[in-house]
């Protein structure tokens, strides 16, 4: 049997980088074909140039066997190769019916347009795909998950033989992603070919049949998914094997309450939440895509309003109503999404790392001191060990994990001491999160308050000291940490639709 | 995240604030109590003469703001059209008056001249990606220079090509209702306003208009010819700023050359009125219009009320910052 898709020594090489040497990759009809690395390994480059995004600098390209040229996303379109890309691309302001057909839409005589026929062609692969939406709905005003799926509709229309989707379920839930896994398994049956790109290893076992390995844009190996331990793979990717500590809970229970939220309302989004955290702790918080738990840390940081709260820092009441405020009360916010909030990407690294407390660096009539900053920013490279060339080196050509340091780095230096980390690891390789991991538990070690919120439970449970759990803007339930909670524990919690326990330390 | 609509206390006032249609109905509100408080202030200004003046005031900036609004949706801006307005007038004074040409070939020859002329912005834009902001300036720049060699520096008149001035200024509505003097021009403005909001609602290329102002990297990636489709819709806007320019040169019987710079200032205020978003993606030309008749109103009351001409201009740039924060506010409150 011809293979779908063989990529046999592919090259790519961008000005200064050699993204891709010698790559083979291979996808027979109706698989799920995972492929693995960590992030700069060369995958996303890899499928672009199947998708036609970019173009093979050597090595030889078979589609059913055949040698193909794909010189544009057009071109790889016509040969049946659909591509999801990893950062939604979708056109917020348009349909979406609009978003799905664009570039093909039905058209009338004089390149009018068929709104008719367009609205009709989206429900029908909406049905296919069991989904309701409504096709002239504007793709801005959706959720994540559900842009996501106008995404897989989209690939999906172009009646696919070849599906690449990278990163996937990136934001979606757990029901969402075994909606998709329907899908895929869908697709599978009726011999579409699928690369799938993922970091999420418990996904992997669950859906792919084989799986590549890519490291330094090189290719490592391909191996069975089903037979081959995860711990294998991840040595594949980083190339050594990583050991997981067990995570040790310290006893705080003397340790002073830093921070102590009470009853913090907004709409339905925040409900009644009140907890606290203590000197030292490292506190988790899971739950769902939209349980709320970005809109406590946000009301608690002051980027968004709050009908309600009481805020304490060190045992004194703190009026936080913006953001400065909360830095001033020593709260530091990293937001889940680096490049739009928590970085100028544009500038330097010592730029970053000063950014937020310029008023240290600033002399007579506002002219900055540069020897000053250089010798911080240096200082907290070292400390953090930032993997940079230098304090000058522009932070947008840094890793994912070390971008997350330099502005861990702006916030340490501001002197905060409560952190809130708001998926501190998304879109950061599996070698450079467990140095994250580490350097979370230094900070708590050190006195600092650390508050977590992430959407992975494996990283929920390495970490916290305590988890709380929330679900529809509800606190459902405080767990303690370590090996005696399960994920299914935290789970229940987090479909739990009444408030299953009271608030600590109300208003009373 | 998107959970903020749903979290809205679902009256009816929060719903329509909540609509896209709101900076719109705003600016029509705003135009409304506009017209209210001048003829309340002055007993001449709600007269059909005047009425006329308003409507013939508003067609050259009107049809040069459908063109920019084009332009604005692609996340672009034109800072040309001004000046390719004059271009392009100049341009008909060549074909008609130096060379005697027929009344049609001229009008034709200013309409491909402006769109020869969008066309060069574009590629300027698509092709050699120079920002919209320095190639319209640029192109301004040059046509602004090039109108002033073509005509030696000299008006140009079109006492030799009878008809030309009725293009503008005749009535065709008039001879069939007399009570309705709507002259030409403001004709031939709803006619351009009415055809381009057909094409950016019911077009492939109104469709990329809107899609590449919302995400041009999403296009180019969906297989489209992102630096085709760009071109063509700036050789749109070019083509009408010839229109522009034959309603200018007609109301005027004559081709100023030194005529064009800060009309691109007005009508870009007036796409901003009508509620586009300088960013891209969204826009109507319904709004632009309404953005247009309210610069016109504007001007038009205040010379009625007899202000004087310098505090006419501050309170248009105070209006402009007004309608624009408005918007601010609405799309903050939309969340």
């Amino acid at each position: 049997m011809t293979s779908l898709v063989k990529m046999t020594g592919i090259e790519k090489r961008f000005p200064g980088v050699h993204a891709l040497k010698n790559v083979q990759f291979e996808l027979e009809p109706g698989e799920v074909h995972a492929l693995m690395g960590e992030n700069g390994a060369g995958k996303s480059t890899l499928m672009k140039i199947l998708a036609g995004i970019y173009q093979r600098d050597g090595g030889e390209l078979l589609v059913d066997g055949k040698s193909v040229s794909l010189d544009s996303p057009r071109d790889a379109q016509d040969q049946g190769i659909g591509i999801i890309h990893q950062e939604l691309s979708l056109m917020n302001d348009l349909t979406v019916a609009q978003n799905i057909f664009i570039g093909r839409e039905p058209r009338k005589s004089f390149g009018r347009l068929d709104e008719a026929a367009l609205n009709a062609s989206a429900t029908e692969i909406f049905a296919s795909m069991n989904l309701s939406l409504d096709p002239k709905a504007n793709v801005g005003g959706l959720t994540i998950a559900k842009q996501q799926m106008v995404e897989i509709a989209k690939a999906l229309s172009y009646r696919s033989r070849v599906l690449i989707m990278d990163e996937p379920t990136a934001a979606l839930n757990d029901a969402e992603i075994a909606e998709l896994f329907v899908i895929i398994n869908r697709l599978k049956s009726e011999g579409v070919g699928i690369v799938y790109i993922s970091h999420k290893m418990d996904e992997l076992k669950r859906i792919a049949d084989r799986v590549t390995v890519m490291r330094d844009g090189e290719y490592v190996a391909t191996v069975g998914a089903v037979d081959t331990p995860i711990s294998k793979i991840i040595a594949m990717m980083v190339g050594r094997e990583v050991h997981e500590e067990p995570l040790d809970v310290p006893d705080l229970a003397d340790a002073e309450i830093s921070l102590q939220v009470s009853d913090l309302n907004r709409g339905r989004e925040i409900r009644d939440v009140s907890f606290s955290v203590r000197k030292g702790e490292i506190l988790g918080f899971a739950g769902l895509m939209g349980a709320g738990r970005t809109e406590v840390a946000r009301a608690i940081f002051g980027a968004d309003p709050k009908d309600t709260g009481v805020i304490q820092v060190h045992g004194r009441e703190v009026a936080i109503s913006r953001p400065s405020d909360a830095v001033r009360a020593g709260i530091g916010y990293l937001s889940e999404d680096r490049k739009h909030f928590g970085l100028a990407t544009g500038m330097n690294v010592r730029d970053n790392i000063a950014l937020a407390s310029m008023d240290r660096f600033t002399g007579w009539g506002g002219v900055l001191d540069d020897d000053k900053m250089r010798k911080t920013a240096r200082d907290y490279i070292r400390k953090l060990g930032i993997r940079t060339p230098s304090d000058t080196q522009e932070v947008r050509l840094l890793s994912g994990g070390n971008q997350q340091k330099a502005v861990i780095a702006k916030w340490l230096l501001r002197d905060c001491d409560i952190l809130i980390f708001d998926e501190p690891t998304r879109g950061i390789d599996v070698g450079a999160k467990s140095e994250i991991y580490k350097l979370l538990e230094k900070l708590a070690a050190e006195g600092k308050t650390i508050i977590v919120i992430s959407s992975e439970l494996p990283e929920i449970m390495r970490l916290s000291h305590r988890i709380a759990v929330m679900c529809e803007g509800r606190l459902t339930g405080i767990l303690p940490g370590g090996k005696d909670t399960t994920q299914e524990m935290i789970m229940e919690l987090a479909t739990h639709r009444e408030a299953a326990m009271q608030p600590d330390g109300g208003m009373a | 995240m998107n959970t903020a609509q749903e979290t809205k206390p679902v009256n009816l006032l929060s719903r329509l604030i909540d609509t896209g249609a709101h900076q719109k109905l705003l600016a029509f509100a705003s135009l409304v109590a506009l017209l209210i408080g001048f003829s309340i202030a002055s007993p001449n200004f709600m007269q059909t003469s005047n009425m006329i003046a308003i409507l013939q005031a508003t067609s050259v900036n009107g049809v040069l703001a459908v063109a920019v609004t084009l332009v604005i949706i692609t996340g672009g801006i034109d800072l040309s059209v001004g000046t390719l307005m004059t271009f392009c007038a100049v341009i008909a004074g060549v074909v008609l008056t130096y060379a005697g040409m027929p009344l049609l070939l001229g009008v034709l020859a200013a309409i491909a001249a402006g769109a020869f002329c969008g066309l060069c912005s574009g590629t300027f834009v698509a092709k050699m990606k120079i920002p919209p902001f320095i190639a319209t300036l640029g192109m301004m720049l040059i046509l602004k220079g090039l109108s002033l060699v073509i005509s030696g520096t000299r008006p140009i008149y079109f006492n030799d090509t009878p008809g030309f001035d009725l293009i503008s200024r005749g009535s065709l509505i008039g001879e069939i209702f007399p009570a309705l003097p709507v002259p030409n021009g403001v004709l031939i403005l709803f006619i351009v306003a009415l055809s381009v909001a057909y094409i950016l609602g019911r077009t492939v290329l109104g469709r990329y208009t809107f899609a590449l102002g919302s995400n041009e990297e999403a296009v180019r990636l969906s297989g489209v010819n992102t630096d085709a489709w760009k071109m063509g819709i700036y050789a749109l806007a070019g083509g009408i700023c010839g229109i522009a320019g034959i309603l200018i040169a007609s109301r005027l019987n004559s081709a100023q050359p030194a005529l064009g710079l800060g009309y691109e200032l007005e009508a870009i205020a007036a796409v901003v009125i009508g509620g586009t978003s300088l960013s891209g993606g969204r826009g109507t030309i319904l709004g632009t219009l309404i953005g247009a008749l309210i610069m016109a109103v504007l001007t038009n009351g205040l010379r009625v009320l007899s202000v004087a001409q310098e505090w006419q201009t501050v309170v248009t740039g105070a209006i402009i910052i007004l309608a624009v924060y408005a918007d601010m506010v609405r799309r903050k409150q939309a969340g």
